[in-house]
């Protein structure tokens, strides 16, 4: 299936007219002002959008569609209530600026909403602003500076990274204007404590973590970790990527962490949206509350209001044009209240059952788990590392034969420490049916590559496109489409084919 | 269970194979003592039925009728097919397209996204997006501190009639890498930025120059004559920009001699409600030239190993995934269902569509401005040219019009003197293609009649 | 392990260095280096005149998987860079000794030089990282 780019479909001259002025008003304007040509936009008719809209929807996998074991994601079932309920006129069509009395009904569910997280970590206060996972990490790392500059201890600028760490930690850590000192990950997946011990000091801003890891495991030594770190005057940032793992079973806050983020769109089911919105709400403890980036929801006498710098003097200050991701954070209140107290407390329990059930029939059928003496907490760790040498069937081909199976590809080669590796997480909402399918496909894979590896090397085939160069895409760079006309060719950057 | 699909039997089945008793025994590798008790503070679940009805109230507290409101996200009107389409189930659960043969209805979007916000803002490349304008005002900054190598100083002059917010973000963003942000006044005349004031800075080292069009007051900034100065100072400038107004303005390709190199805005007009304030997009474009340095995700069109044509994810290794503490920026995400929108409200509206929405909503708001003229006392704040928003002097304060007008069903618009203490009595008013005649009408004698019951209080 | 030219030198960081007559080394990436990196797709090169100390990162080498710090082996000062990279990054994967040199510079220390690894010793640090 292949669909030509919107531009080929048009005429010129064609439009979808009912959809703007039917008049051209005079706008008065000095002719310095004004554009001279037009720019590069479709002229299509409505039908021809939506066609060629919904056809490009079709080559999609969705979890709407497909199962999604990818570590890391938590691509749990969307539930389309909290769309419905988020898209209703009085919320869409409210303007950030309107005044507090027209906000009153949104603001109760933000304020319940910052309860709850509350509640579920053990956390003192959240700003629900930054817009996604990195920019709660940005927030957290800043209040950490900012705190030890507030106490006038600015030699603090070394923020610790397990090896393990996803990328955004380190990347963090470098934006906030501090210097990263990675630790390394013992064989049997904690952090290796001794090392840590020789690394804080008097430069020790604080340490960068999540639990579980990324490797999937619960670090036991988490107490000893908090222990070094505060006694060295550093603060704890919890990465909260894998709370799925752990909600309603330990409380991050009593974990000894100062700092958290929450991913809602993997925790809290909000839409991945094909790369996002997402949200990265940010809690902390008592010590670091003043340093919450505004605004922030509170209370009046008889409602709610906006917190801002005259409330939050020592704030990090704004990360945000207006509050965050309004309608994310909406989504993730409506599923709050879906769930209930019982049902957040069920999400870990079914999430982590998921994830040990595959990855033992996984390893009944054949497969090497980079863990197998451990508990899966709500994802686990596979290496193609003996099928790589053996048959040079690689973590990246089981990826790709697996989408000819029906399924999207667990995430792959991350953690960057485990060699060809596979970070799988079924999450809660996939039924004992779905996982049973799963394993099959990967058994059938697995001997695939034991008797004709071709096969798993030239996945995936059913798919719309088959395996992309991604070097031409790199070196001959087309990144926007080009008519004809104007240039002779598709291509901006035409670098010499190697 | 909501969403938890597993019946007694299934979990009996499952435990067994796994060899525990119960679901308990998985999580024996935690310490007892970090093991916590019920949730609390966490009301019981309701049913759907019951959460919408709670929605419905709440959503229902906040109806206004007409709303007037601007200052940097702006209600125009949104065909039904953009979320129709969006919400496809094929689109809003989709995952970031890392697996590009099982993403190719994301990637061609974003891809004709890419070409489209590229052309509008009369640059060579876009990126996929960023989170919002703000932010990618912040992330133009520090792209423009990383690619003017000739510059030592980290200095960039930011107009005082840059978005507060704007502003805030901005520095709050770029405060720890040693960027320092110069403000420069604005001519309290004309509303546009000082350009003598400006030009005082001639001769010093200046890494960029952040030029808005049209700026928090609706005013069209002298931008050939900024970009230009920024040119022969050897600072780089950075547009900030309202794309629909762009389907009736020169883009900042086209500014002065040579244009400006890096263009930053917030995308909500194009298709996204005004959401209580987000999730909105920002867009990021720019020369050719600087595509290594540009921050977020950038999809590349190649060929498949049969020679079709495909999309993917490029220049991955300048990402936070791959370069780590290195990256050119921490940021993961990029906003793709709101692009996905903007994508197709762009197709839908199409060149002559988007220019009659920029003509028309300056028609709106320059009728606005000449009928509340008439109001006496009431007169525009600023001389120089406007788009689609206009600051009114009125006579007395403007905050206790716009609570009046409120309780009259209208949002009257911002009292700038929050944001600009020297701006007294100043209301900062946008009227986009969605207000009829009538609402303009409606507006104006219920200001008129505001104004007297002010200062008949007084 | 790949190729390992006799007469260079080698750094652990999988670089090589020729002696030139006029005193100045050239530099480059191994063999090694390239394969684990994949097919370049671009290539960052320090400015001429750049004065540069051991161990520094100046220069970055791309692949669609990795972006990769190049170091300085040797104190001293940029006197060329290989300005067909620009246009040819894959040059590195398919002549990483020759035509894929990266630049060129004119050392300062000249005792640095003894510290580097004698081919020998780069093949057997290479043997022990594979497992």
């Amino acid at each position: 299936m292949s669909e030509p780019l919107i531009f080929e479909r048009g005429q010129p001259g064609r439009s979808a007219s009912a959809q703007f002025p039917r008049h051209e008003s005079a706008h008065e304007l000095p002719a310095q002002f004004v554009r001279s040509e037009p720019p590069l936009l479709p002229e299509v008719s409505e039908l021809d959008v939506v066609r060629h809209y919904t056809r490009l929807s079709q080559m999609n996998f969705s979890i709407d569609t497909h199962f999604y074991p990818l570590g890391s994601c938590t691509m749990k079932y969307n539930p389309r209530g909290c769309n419905s309920f988020a898209s209703l006129p009085g919320f869409t069509q409210r303007h950030p600026l309107a005044p507090e009395s027209s906000s009153q009904g949104f603001l109760t569910c933000l304020f319940e909403l910052q309860e709850m997280l509350k509640s579920v970590t053990g956390m003192a206060a959240f700003s629900l602003t930054p817009m996604a996972g990195a920019q709660g990490e940005l927030a957290g790392v800043a209040m950490i500076r900012a705190y030890h500059v507030d106490r006038g201890d600015i030699g603090r600028t070394e923020i610790i990274v397990p090896d393990a760490a996803h990328g955004t930690n380190p990347a963090t850590a470098t934006m906030c204007g501090c210097t990263v000192k990675e630790v390394p990950t013992r064989a049997d997946g904690d952090v290796n404590l001794d090392v840590l011990r020789q690394l804080v000091g008097s430069q020790t801003a604080g340490i960068m973590l999540t639990n579980p890891s990324t490797l999937g495991v619960f670090d036991k030594n988490i107490k000893a970790i908090e222990e070094i770190i505060h006694a060295a005057g550093g603060l704890l940032y919890y990465d909260g990527a894998n709370l799925n793992a752990i909600l309603g079973k330990v409380l991050p806050a009593e974990m000894g962490f100062d700092v958290m983020h929450i991913n809602l769109h993997k925790t809290f089911a909000t839409p991945h949206g094909g790369g996002g919105p997402g949200s990265g709400v940010v809690g902390t403890g008592e010590t670091l509350k003043p340093f919450l980036p505004i605004p922030v929801v509170g209370t009046t006498a008889n409602g709610y209001r906006w917190l801002d710098e005259a409330d939050l003097p020592k704030s990090i200050g704004r990360l945000s044009a207006f509050m965050g991701n309004a309608g994310v954070l909406l989504r993730a209140y409506i599923y709050m209240r879906l769930l209930g107290r019982e049902g957040l407390e069920r999400v870990a329990d079914y999430a982590v059952l998921n994830a040990n059930y595959v990855m033992v029939q996984l390893r009944k059928a054949g497969f090497d788990i980079v863990f197998p003496d451990r508990r899966a907490s709500h994802e686990f760790l596979v290496t193609l590392k003996r099928q790589a040498k053996s048959k040079g069937v690689t973590a990246m081909d089981f990826a790709k034969a697996l989408l000819d199976r029906g399924i999207h590809a667990p995430t792959t080669y991350f953690p960057l420490l485990v060699p060809e590796c596979l970070l799988i997480e079924p999450t809660e909402t996939e039924s004992k049916q779905t996982l049973d399918h799963f394993v099959a496909a990967m058994t059938e894979i697995l001997a695939e590559a034991a008797s004709n590896a071709a096969l798993c090397k030239d996945a995936p085939v059913t798919t719309p496109v088959k395996r992309l160069d991604d070097v031409r895409a790199a070196r001959q760079l087309d990144v926007r489409y080009q008519p004809p006309e104007t240039d002779g060719g598709a291509q901006i950057v035409n670098a010499a084919a190697d | 269970m909501p969403f938890i699909p597993h019946t007694d039997h299934d979990t009996q089945l499952m435990l067994q194979a796994i060899g525990v008793d119960d679901i308990n025994s998985l999580f024996d590798e935690i310490p007892d003592e970090l093991r916590c008790g019920k949730l609390m503070g966490v009301p019981a679940a309701i049913s759907e039925y019951e959460v919408g009805r709670l929605m419905r109230r709440q959503a229902d507290k906040d109806r206004v009728e007409l709303n007037f409101l601007g200052a940097g996200a702006y209600e125009h009107h949104i065909p039904a097919a953009v979320w129709e389409l969006t919400t496809r189930g094929e689109f809003y659960s989709a995952y970031t397209p890392y697996q590009a043969e099982a993403s190719q209805g994301t990637l061609q979007v974003i891809y004709e996204y890419q070409t489209m916000m590229a052309s509008l803002t009369g640059q060579d490349v876009s990126n996929a997006s960023l989170y919002d304008g703000a932010s990618a005002l912040a992330e133009a900054t520090l792209m423009a501190v990383r690619v003017n190598r000739a510059s030592k100083s980290r200095r960039v002059l930011i107009p005082q009639s840059v978005h507060p917010h704007y502003a805030a973000v901005t520095k709050a963003i770029t405060a720890s890498q040693s960027i320092e942000l110069v403000q420069i006044p604005y001519d309290p005349n004309s509303g546009q930025t000082d350009l003598a004031a400006l030009r005082s800075h001639a001769g010093t080292d200046i890494t960029a120059v952040i030029i808005p069009q049209p700026n928090v007051f609706g005013v069209l900034e002298q931008v050939d004559e900024i970009a230009d100065w920024a040119a022969d100072q050897g600072a780089l400038g950075i547009a900030l920009v309202n794309p629909i107004s762009l389907g009736l303005l020169r883009p900042p390709g086209e500014w002065g001699r040579e244009g400006v190199p890096i263009v930053c805005g917030e995308g909500q007009p194009l298709g996204v409600p005004l959401s209580s304030g987000g999730p909105y997009f920002g867009f990021l474009t720019c020369r050719e030239a600087l595509v290594r340095q540009l921050p977020g995700r950038l999809v590349g069109r190649t060929v498949d190993r049969d020679g079709k044509l495909g999309f993917t994810l490029t220049l991955q290794a300048r990402e936070q995934h791959i370069r780590r503490s290195r990256a050119t920026s921490n940021i993961c995400t990029n906003q793709g269902l709101m692009v996905t929108a903007a994508t197709i409200y762009m197709s839908l509206l199409g060149p002559q569509g988007l220019r009659r929405v920029a003509a028309e909503s300056h028609a709106k708001t320059r009728g606005l401005a000449a009928a509340a003229a008439m109001i006496d006392g009431v007169e525009p704040a600023f001389t120089a040219p406007h788009f689609h928003e206009v600051v009114l002097r009125l006579p007395v304060r403007a905050g206790a019009v716009i609570e009046k007008m409120r309780r009259q069903g209208i949002l009257a618009g911002i009292a700038l003197s929050s944001w600009y203490p020297e701006l007294e009595n100043c209301l900062l008013v946008c009227a986009t293609e969605t207000k009829t005649d009538a609402d303009l009408h409606t507006y104006v004698q219920a200001l008129g009649q505001q104004i007297e019951a002010s200062r008949a209080a007084s | 392990m790949g190729e390992i030219p006799v007469e260079l030198k080698y750094t652990e960081a999988h670089e090589w260095i020729r002696e030139q007559d006029d005193g100045t080394v050239e530099v480059g990436i191994t063999d090694h280096a390239q394969v684990s990196l994949g097919e370049l797709v671009f290539v960052e090169l320090p400015e001429d005149d750049t004065v540069v100390n051991a161990g520094d990162a100046c220069a970055v080498v791309e692949s669609v998987k990795a972006a990769s710090d190049v170091y300085i082996p040797l104190s001293g000062t940029i006197v060329a860079t290989n300005q067909a990279l620009a246009d040819s990054p894959g040059l590195v994967n398919t002549d990483p000794y020759g035509e894929g040199w990266l630049f060129r510079l004119r050392p300062n220390t000249p005792t640095q030089l003894e510290e580097l690894l004698a081919s020998e010793d780069y093949e057997r640090f290479v043997s022990e990282l594979k497992d």
